[in-house]
């Protein structure tokens, strides 16, 4: 069964229909996903901004760290709570938009950041723990993360806009390409 | 003049209407909305939790108050520079809009608290004696904020 079948058979769900069309549940699903966004890439950007030494140069980094990661974390199972039925409201609309798309690329790219960054650079914090300024592969993982992770917010807010939607043609060749839309065979 | 003739009046300024007869500026000024709401929520939140006792507690809270100044006063004035264009394109919208009369109540109320007893509390160290004094202050700030993430995430879904 191709993607777009399995979204197809989930978008007929009672389920995916029921959250899509019930008129309190999705915009509460959606104000839980802006509350979790502020409690998540809150957190991420006041640490990327230590990492760049750019605030709280006082404060070693392991400290940042340990006391806000839980709330990163939590703020991050909330997002892809409230994301996954975001996406499951409307699952083929949202596959195939191009801003969902992209936001689903950043997220992988944020996530090789965060991996190669605790992989690589984290191990060594104690070298540089109280290090007002941190060293440079430490700065760049900041800003990598800071630019990524707006980047995610960026796209996440343009899914709401449908100017590249496969029901509305004609697109160029390569946004239909982009949103894998057979613009004839397009059913929603 | 009354409030409505002042909306009206809004909505017929240049922004607003320059704004209403693009396809992108509307979103994009909006992603920039956004992007200011998480800046202010992580600058809020450094302190909130911090007098909540469950933040960077080795930390005093002024230090990190002072910290985290620049950076709220940074996003607020960018969220001022976005909302007030994004307003004066729907402000007839806005004014029958019930999320947009409670964002501004919240926004009101987090302003005044923000900058009066939330900096008191912050600055003077006053905490440190009465933690249960730091716990209300942080309580009080978290939900007058999030009353304004809610709201304005709802003047979407009205009208």
């Amino acid at each position: 069964m191709s993607l777009l079948a399995f979204f197809q058979r989930l978008a007929d769900s009672s389920w995916s229909i029921g959250l899509h069309e019930s008129q309190y549940a999705y915009p509460i699903v959606e104000s839980i996903h802006v509350w979790a966004l502020c409690l998540f890439f809150g957190t991420v950007v006041m640490f990327d901004l230590r990492l760049l030494g750019w605030i709280m140069r006082s404060v070693p980094i392991s400290e940042v760290v340990g006391r806000l990661r839980p709330w990163t974390i939590a703020g991050f199972i909330i997002m892809v709570i409230s994301g996954s039925l975001l996406f499951f409201a409307i699952p083929v609309r949202s596959y195939q938009n191009i801003f969902f798309r992209g936001k689903m690329i950043l997220l992988v790219l944020a996530g090789l950041n965060i991996w190669l960054f605790h992989s690589r650079v984290y191990p060594k914090v104690i070298a540089w723990d109280s290090a007002g300024v941190p060293p440079r592969a430490a700065r760049i993982a900041g800003a990598v993360s800071l630019v990524l992770w707006s980047g995610i917010l960026f796209s996440g807010r343009m899914i709401a806009y449908n100017w590249f939607d496969c029901d509305r043609q004609p697109q160029t060749a390569l946004i239909n390409f982009l949103t894998s839309c057979i613009p004839t065979e397009s059913q929603f | 003049m009354d409030l409505l003739t002042f909306f009206e009046w809004c909505e017929q300024t240049a922004i607003g209407e320059t704004i209403r007869n693009s396809t992108w500026l509307f979103p994009v000024i909006e992603a920039f909305h956004l992007l200011g709401l998480g800046v202010t929520g992580g600058a809020v939140l450094l302190v909130d939790l911090r007098l909540l006792g469950v933040g960077l507690i080795r930390t005093p809270v002024a230090q990190l108050s002072a910290a985290a100044q620049p950076w709220l006063l940074g996003s607020l004035s960018l969220q001022f520079a976005s909302g007030i264009p994004l307003f004066l394109s729907e402000a007839i919208k806005c004014y029958y809009s019930i999320p947009f009369w409670v964002k501004m109540t919240s926004l009101f109320l987090a302003l005044i608290f923000t900058f009066t007893v939330r900096r008191y509390v912050t600055r003077s160290g006053v905490a440190a004696g009465r933690p249960q004094l730091g716990r209300y202050t942080g309580v009080v700030s978290l939900c007058l904020w999030a009353g304004v993430a809610w709201g304005g995430r709802w003047i979407a879904f009205s009208g």
